[in-house]
């Protein structure tokens, strides 16, 4: 009895591994399942129950089936960065991380100068394999980034982004492969900001007038556009969650807008000052804005509320695909990671030579590598831990075949999105909408603003005419007229319990107060 | 410091030589496909396009009888061959692979009423309105090489006279006696030329008879005096009578299921039953504009096809309210009788215009042998509109069916005298004391009594 009690003591601390596998595997499951499970207790309907239960135990099965398949799918692991002993991570230097890595990644950290031909952007293709760098006095390069060969380069007078796509004096252009001009898209002005939504093949600009254009590259219609009504910027930013376009303005307030309506779908007020800078998580629920207060905000999209305020300036903003956060400003880079409840802590910093003023820094996709903009060229740094290890060949392949490239485009097309499918939660496609019962106000309610009109009604005062047009009577007269008018859509308002209006009272004769199959033998008035 | 940073070699990425597959690497995380819900309900859109595009469900029709067909037979052993009586006396088997008579049984005087085969596929009974039943003996050879024969005429090897003419027949499934029935039920055996058993419940005509395919003693019929007539064999008097406010035409056991049956009433509706239960039909199937003359279950028993005397085949969901499936076309007159093929892919129609049609039970099916990518991919589609079936753009056009003219019309005025007939009975009901009108279900109003 002895033995048996003490192993009853000891069971309780040493938790079984059996145990930990098992949690192990609900935690990574539980991204899978892609939400919570649909609530089946409100149905009414048996049979629909039965085979919607049937349902969810599948998605169950499958979400398990792939937590476990994981192990065995993905071949690489996340890069990592550790400090040793009093030294800090963020002050580790590019060249001795270079060191310490293989020959393959060394090559991957590069710094190209090119003086004559203005600041430059750069921007990776969804794969990370391509590369295309603009230059503002006009120089565009198209790179391939795993054997580092220049595809194409040309000059023009002046550019401004990429994916093919530059905006000149005027237009944006698309050239193709080979640099030829195939088209120019006149209807967006000129644009200081271009933004390509692949999955809808739409082309989103911004100008200076702040005009906001919508095209669709595919079939070439212009599909929308906006006035904001807030001044020019150059701030946007595609959100790759829900595919949704944020606009930071000059008031500090960013935008959020949809193809679909004139008006935005969110304005939120975020700095005191004009916003720099403006960047989205891939999970759709963070997002990162700097203004020129000399903060840098993280907000909660799913509440719209700030999680965090820190005292950083900067020009340009990134995520990366593990969520980590890159900030360009000045000359110096700063990389923030996440350790846990959004708490973002300085991770890794470059600093640049003194007088390049950095323009953009973009996380280039499935690599651990940051892309840097500036005013004199080209730069790229490792940082390890920000891209996905293991990625999906259906989704991005780098590797990529010509044939493999084509076949992807084909099916891109045919399953372009509508842009009536840009919604704030993308999650609600599919959904039924719940029957909306009209909510009535309480009766108490509606006195009380039945009240509230009425006062506000005679507040109002009547001007005095002139020319012997005052007469008091008729001031009299219109002061009640007003107050009717405000009491008019109260009365209207059906009553509580759904009945119409109640008209306005007749005289009853005996016929009516009969029930209705006996009114035929009521005494009719003759006439 | 330690440090690890993500480098892949693009040999272990890559394929080594051209002719190795390529390498393909998967993440599931959903991290990594934003907006797939869109994308699904496009894909679904798309997929219930590409239905319609691809609904061609017509096949072939099978031309060489003189009068209109009247009666079909499935063999259950030969899954290509049908036979067809029609009611100039004519009996043909059917390639239907080439759409062509392997062989013709004529030697019936009058029209032929009813066929059936025996279930090892070797006998086919026949009767008319020549008040006999004949017995041929199917030629098996010639099943498998028609493209030789050039519709050789056969004789029956028996022929047995009886008192009245003859309006349906059927085999036991697994036995070897059939039923007839006209003026009274009779039940017959190979070779005994003249019926072991008869039962009679009425003076009425029995116009239509079915066996149950699970229990081989109890059979079905309808009759003119509105009733269907439940008989098991091993008693010497019927079992059970449901009275109907109208006529059905034809019987149909669910094969899967063999406690339903499936009636075809002149009412334009099928009403399925549970024998156990009579006094409520568990499903009413509604979508016809005339008569339904015949019905056939599919043998996975999900679904059945009806043929109506308003010139359309319907496929029902086995319970479904509505039909899942139209066909119609100009040449084809009123459809006397249907069948589903034993493979569940093809529905036969025979029809007043004296031909029979093949049709696809599956409009848009690919036939044939499919690659497994193929096959992955029409998997795929059809869950994506399985998922989405209820969004109104996918539901819309999902249901679309060009309807012919006077179908079309002969529907929307039914639809005016149903919503009218039920708006005169909610105001009378309004207008009575609560309670005083009881509602009675669809599926029971239509049934009169039921009788032990």
């Amino acid at each position: 009895m002895v033995a048996a009690e003490e192993t009853g003591v000891f069971d309780r601390f040493k938790p079984s591994t059996d145990q930990d596998a098992l949690d192990e595997l609900e935690l990574k499951s539980k991204k899978y399942l892609r939400g919570e499970a649909a609530n089946l207790e409100v149905l009414q309907d048996k049979k629909l129950k039965g085979q919607l239960a049937v349902r969810e135990k599948l998605y169950g099965q499958s979400a398990k089936a792939a937590a476990k398949a994981e192990k065995w799918l993905m071949p690489s692991e996340e890069g990592y960065l550790e400090a040793e002993g009093l030294e800090k991570t963020w002050t580790i230097k590019q060249e001795s991380i270079v060191r310490e890595v293989d020959l393959l990644s060394a090559r991957k950290a590069f710094d190209m100068i090119l003086p004559e031909l203005g600041p430059y952007t750069q921007e990776y293709t969804s794969s990370g394999r391509y590369m295309i760098v603009g230059g503002r006095k006009g120089h565009v390069a198209m790179i391939d980034m795993l054997s580092m060969d220049l595809i194409k380069e040309f000059q023009r007078d002046c550019s401004d982004e990429l994916h093919d796509l530059f905006s000149c004096y005027r237009y944006p252009f698309i050239y193709n492969r080979h640099g030829t001009e195939v088209h120019c898209l006149k209807e967006h002005g000129k644009p200081l900001k271009l933004q390509f939504l692949d999955k809808h093949f739409l082309l989103v600009s911004v100008n200076s007038f702040a005009q906001l254009h919508y095209q669709d590259i595919s079939t070439g219609e212009i599909v929308a556009n906006y006035r904001t009504g807030l001044g020019r910027t150059d701030v946007m930013r595609s959100n790759p969650y829900n595919a949704v376009i944020g606009l930071g303005h000059s008031g500090g307030k960013v935008t959020m807008w949809k193809p679909t309506s004139v008006k935005p779908l969110v304005t939120m007020l975020c700095h005191h000052g004009p916003v720099t800078a403006l960047a989205f998580h891939s999970g759709g629920h963070l997002m990162a804005t700097a203004g020129m207060d000399r903060k840098i905000k993280l907000w909660d999209l799913r509440k719209f509320e700030v999680l965090r305020t820190y005292s950083a300036q900067a020009q340009t903003l990134d995520f990366s695909q593990k969520g980590l956060l890159a900030t360009g400003n000045g000359s110096k880079v700063q990389i923030w990671k996440d350790s846990g409840g959004h708490e973002y802590e300085p991770y890794m910093a470059h600093a640049m030579v003194k007088g390049y003023q950095i323009g953009k820094v973009s996380f280039r996709p499935y690599e651990d590598v940051l892309g840097i903009g500036h005013s004199k060229g080209l730069s790229s740094i490792l940082v390890p831990g920000s891209g996905e290890p293991n990625f999906d060949t259906w989704v991005a392949n780098p590797y990529e075949t010509n044939k493999q490239r084509r076949e992807k485009e084909v099916h891109a097309l045919l399953d372009k999105l509508q842009p009536e499918t840009i919604m704030l939660d993308p999650k609600k496609i599919g959904t039924v909408r719940p029957p909306r019962r009209k909510e009535k106000k309480a009766k108490k309610e509606a006195e009380d603003e039945m009240e509230e009109a009425i006062a506000a009604a005679k507040s109002i005062t009547v001007k005095k005419k002139t020319k012997g047009r005052n007469k008091p009577s008729k001031r009299a007269k219109k002061k009640q007229e007003e107050v009717f008018k405000a009491k008019r859509p109260f009365l209207e308002q059906p009553s509580e319990d759904g009945q119409p209006p109640a008209k306005k009272k007749q005289r009853v004769s005996e016929a009516d107060e009969l029930p209705k199959s006996l009114q035929r033998f009521a005494r009719k008035k003759t006439a | 410091m330690k440090v690890k940073v993500i480098s892949r070699s693009t040999e272990e990425f890559t394929r080594e030589r051209s002719q190795d597959l390529q390498k393909v690497y998967r993440n599931y995380d959903p991290i990594l496909r934003p907006l797939d819900k869109a994308l699904e309900y496009t894909r679904a859109v798309n997929a219930t396009k590409l239905d319609n595009i691809f609904a061609r469900p017509f096949i072939g029709a099978m031309d060489g009888h003189m009068d209109s067909v009247s009666c079909m037979a499935k063999n259950p052993n030969h899954l290509k061959g049908i036979f067809s009586g029609s009611m100039d006396g004519d009996i043909r088997l059917w390639d239907i692979a080439a759409r062509k008579t392997v062989c013709q049984f004529s030697d019936h005087k009058g029209g032929v009423r009813g066929l059936a085969a025996s279930t090892n596929g070797d006998i086919l009974v026949s009767c008319g309105t020549d008040c006999t039943v004949r017995l041929w003996k199917v030629p098996v050879l010639k099943m498998m090489d028609s493209s030789h024969s050039a519709g050789e005429v056969l004789k029956p090897t028996e022929r047995y006279v009886w008192k009245h003419a003859f309006w349906a027949v059927d085999h036991q499934w697994d036995g070897t006696l059939f039923a007839t029935v006209g003026a009274q039920v009779d039940i017959w055996d190979h070779n005994r030329s003249v019926p072991v058993n008869s039962f009679e419940w009425g003076k009425d005509t029995v116009i239509s008879v079915r066996f149950n395919p699970g229990e081989p003693d109890v059979l079905a019929t309808s009759a003119s005096d509105r009733s269907i007539t439940l008989y098991d064999l091993r008693m010497s008097s019927p079992a059970r009578k449901l009275i109907m406010k109208t006529k059905t035409n034809s019987i149909c056991w669910n094969p899967m299921e063999p406690m339903n049956f499936t009636a075809a009433n002149e009412d334009c509706n099928c009403y399925s039953y549970d024998v156990r239960k009579l006094d409520e039909a568990k499903v009413v199937h509604k979508d016809h504009v005339s008569a339904v003359m015949d019905i056939d279950y599919s043998p996975t028993g999900r679904e059945f096809v009806t043929g109506s005397y308003d010139r359309t085949i319907r496929i029902f969901k086995y319970n479904g309210d509505h039909s899942r499936e139209i066909y119609h076309t100009k040449r084809m007159q009123r459809v006397f009788c249907v069948k589903y093929s034993c493979d569940a892919s093809y529905v036969i129609s025979g029809s007043d215009d004296t031909n029979l049609r093949l049709w696809k039970a599956r409009a848009s099916e690919q036939l044939g042998v499919l690659l497994p990518r193929e096959r992955r991919k029409h998997e795929y589609q059809d869950a994506l509109k399985e998922r989405y079936k209820h969004l109104p753009e996918v539901k819309r056009i999902m249901r679309h069916r060009h309807l012919p003219k006077p179908i079309y019309k002969a529907a929307t005025l039914r639809r005016t005298m149903i919503d009218a007939d039920k708006k005169k009975e909610q105001r009378k009901r309004a207008h009575s004391a609560p309670g005083s009108i009881t509602v009675e279900p669809f599926r029971k109003r239509r049934i009169i009594t039921e009788v032990e």
